[in-house]
């Protein structure tokens, strides 16, 4: 039976030729791949990979109010997962307190709601944070949240060098793919580098940002433009925190990235060990990094919450499981494996521990964790990682020509591109070139609907509740005093803004304040619309 | 004969997800439609002025933030009361097929959720408004 497709190639396009051999790789195995653990860490970051440690298994999980999804982490905690992943809701994303008219309905529903100190206390009782790593997604308000977690810290009595976790912090993307943004390109920047330097002095288990390639491809790129606009987000971080007067060894260690793990297998593969090469070669020659820690690209995957169906949701276990498993095969330091019933709804307790198993089987049954980058060598393997090395390397150069990274997102460039790469692979789906299993083949006429989980909506009134309290009892003049000092750090460039935060957030000023702050400040970004 | 369809694409709520709106809006004007795209974060009466402003005879509400049942029936709502309830209201995104037979309920033409195929779109639109 034949496939369906007419011309063998990825899915982000790049042609397959019917066998590879030698001749179509040329390659200089010090040069271009070396062992692993050892430079340009094509094949690995670490000596031993996964016999030293295995991945990090770590579920983005986040719903309702802090003590819901306070329960869902210790409900994880339980069943073997390794660290903490924290999903906000939108207005905390956005920078709006639950209270505020454009949170109506959107309190608690595609993660938790955090406005305050007092928030984010309740979302991590009971878990000691010296002894769990925690990933926080969030961006525009990533400095705020911080502030929260490190306050929560202290009253746990935890040193700040103790803390050990990510802050997604990575701005560059929200312009270009995931626009969750409130400020313009050059203070979000600023308040970026303020994070890489704090980090660097008070925190240094931490890493302040994670440059992440997840969003671009979910907004419809190509495994290529993810690759690239992600490692180019990546120098632009290292070129404003050199221009702050930081040392690339002083803060690169702890960059740390964050890729998606689409359905083209050997494609993902590729795509991680190109990006390990690029980044390496890119630190030593082009920032002068010399410590190895510098050079080696960490990162974190989870699996393509675009490739999850609505129909005949339970075949999504099996397509998670064939991502999860390229991103082991790949080298990755962490992962999330989607729960099968994403494409309709935030998933059951049931559907994550399911994902989680997944990763458990691909570490303790499979074997493949037992010899590090088995697929190096890979005649095919390899070619895909040079071409998708070449295809970065054709978009550095004309991101350079834009004049860098945020006069290209001015520019509308990698929307732009993002929104061609989707639109064309949408068509090869509506043709019938692309198949998807139980979408446009193998399809069935009455699907059976899992169990959904369901957000009780007396959830907002009662963290609406919670924040209008807080606002009651705290007390006015320091909240006044803390939001002054914070508006005239923010408007001197040459000051960190992090101690003002973290004073602000001591003074119980939620977020939605701080955000507000800076808003009369900054100003707010608007992009303009292309499709 | 009458001008081209007219169809205002809105993103309500917070969430950034622009994909399928970007994918649906490109579609309906390759189909000949006349496409107004409101670009990200629209509120309700946001989206309402524009589609009265347009003189649009549909508006595609695109929405993947759990908010659906906040804010979709407050643009009907919103429509009604100034006089343009005879535009045609459909909805795309995550929306569980409960939500989905309230919405009609409430007034929306039709719901897309994720996999529908463009054509279904285009189809849909040219038989229900009469250009």
């Amino acid at each position: 039976m034949a496939t369906g497709a007419k011309t063998f190639s990825t899915i982000s396009g790049i042609d397959v030729a019917p066998v590879y051999t030698a001749d179509d790789v040329a390659l200089d195995y010090v040069r271009d791949l070396g062992d692993p653990g050892a430079f340009p860490y094509s094949r690995g970051i670490y000596e031993t990979m996964y016999r030293g440690r295995l991945w990090t298994m770590r579920q983005f999980a986040g719903f309702g109010t802090a003590e819901e999804t306070n329960a869902r982490f210790r409900y994880l905690l339980d069943h073997g997962q390794t660290g903490l992943s924290t999903a906000f809701d939108m207005p905390t994303l956005m920078g709006y307190d639950s209270d505020h008219p454009r949170a109506l309905g959107e309190v608690g529903r595609e993660g938790v709601a955090i406005a305050s100190l007092e928030d984010m206390a309740t979302l991590f009782d009971g878990i000691p944070l010296g002894e769990v790593s925690t990933s926080m997604t969030i961006n525009s308000p990533a400095a705020i949240v911080l502030a929260f977690y490190v306050c929560v810290a202290e009253r746990q009595g935890v040193p700040r060098s103790e803390l050990r976790g990510t802050v997604q912090t990575d701005i560059l993307k929200e312009y270009i793919a995931q626009k969750e943004w409130i400020f313009p390109p050059e203070p979000s920047m600023r308040l970026v580098t303020d994070m890489i330097e704090w980090c660097t002095r008070e925190l240094p288990r931490m890493h302040p940002i994670s440059i992440s390639g997840y969003h671009i491809r979910e907004a419809g790129s190509t495994a290529a433009q993810e690759l690239a606009f992600t490692l180019a987000n990546g120098f632009a971080y290292v070129e404003w925190a050199l221009a702050r007067g930081l040392h690339v060894d002083e803060f690169a260690p702890r960059l740390s990235f964050f890729f998606n793990a689409h359905l083209d297998f050997f494609e993902e593969i590729a795509k991680y060990r190109a990006a390990r090469r690029i980044w390496a070669r890119e630190l030593r020659s082009r920032y002068g990094a010399q410590d190895e820690r510098s050079l080696r690209l960490r990162f974190h995957t989870q699996t393509a919450g675009v490739s999850l169906t609505a129909q005949q949701p339970e075949v999504n276990i099996v397509r998670t499981a064939l991502e999860a498993l390229a991103a082991v095969l790949g080298g990755t330091q962490s992962l999330h494996t989607n729960s099968f019933d994403e494409a309709l709804a935030l998933p059951t307790e049931d559907a994550v521990r399911l994902a989680l198993r997944t990763q458990q089987v691909i570490a303790h049954e499979t074997g493949v964790v037992n010899a590090a980058d088995p697929l190096g060598g890979s005649y095919f393997l390899e070619s895909l990682t040079n071409e998708l090395e070449r295809q970065a390397y054709d978009y550095f150069a004309r991101i350079d020509e834009l004049g860098g990274v945020l006069a290209a997102i001015e520019d509308n460039f990698f929307q732009r591109e993002i929104a061609e790469a989707s639109f064309r692979y949408q068509q090869e789906v509506e043709a019938g070139e692309r198949v998807i299993v139980g979408v446009n083949r193998f399809t069935v006429d009455e699907d059976d609907q899992p169990p959904l989980l369901k957000i009780d909506p007396a959830l907002e009134r009662k963290q609406v509740e919670r924040v209008r309290a807080l606002r009651g009892r705290r007390e006015t003049r320091a909240v006044e005093a803390a939001l002054a000092r914070l508006k005239e750090d923010a408007a001197r460039p040459d000051r960190n803004l992090l101690p003002a935060i973290v004073d602000a957030a001591k003074a119980d000023v939620t977020l939605g304040e701080m955000c507000d702050a800076l808003r009369e400040v900054w100003g707010v970004w608007r992009e303009t619309p292309v499709f | 004969m009458a001008g081209r369809v007219r169809v205002v694409i809105a993103k309500v709520g917070l969430d950034g997800h622009d994909r399928g709106a970007k994918v649906i809006a490109r579609a309906l004007r390759d189909a000949g439609m006349e496409v107004i795209y409101t670009g990200l974060h629209q509120t309700p009466e946001q989206v309402v002025e524009t589609a009265i402003q347009e003189d649009a005879d549909a508006i595609g509400i695109s929405i993947l933030s759990g908010a659906h049942m906040t804010l979709v029936p407050r643009i009907v709502d919103l429509l009604r009361e100034r006089g343009a309830g005879d535009v045609l209201v459909v909805v795309g995104g995550t929306i569980p097929s409960d939500d989905v037979g309230e919405l009609k309920r409430l007034g929306v033409a039709e719901v897309f959720t994720p996999g529908a195929p463009t054509r279904d779109i285009v189809a849909f639109l040219q038989s229900r408004v009469a250009a």
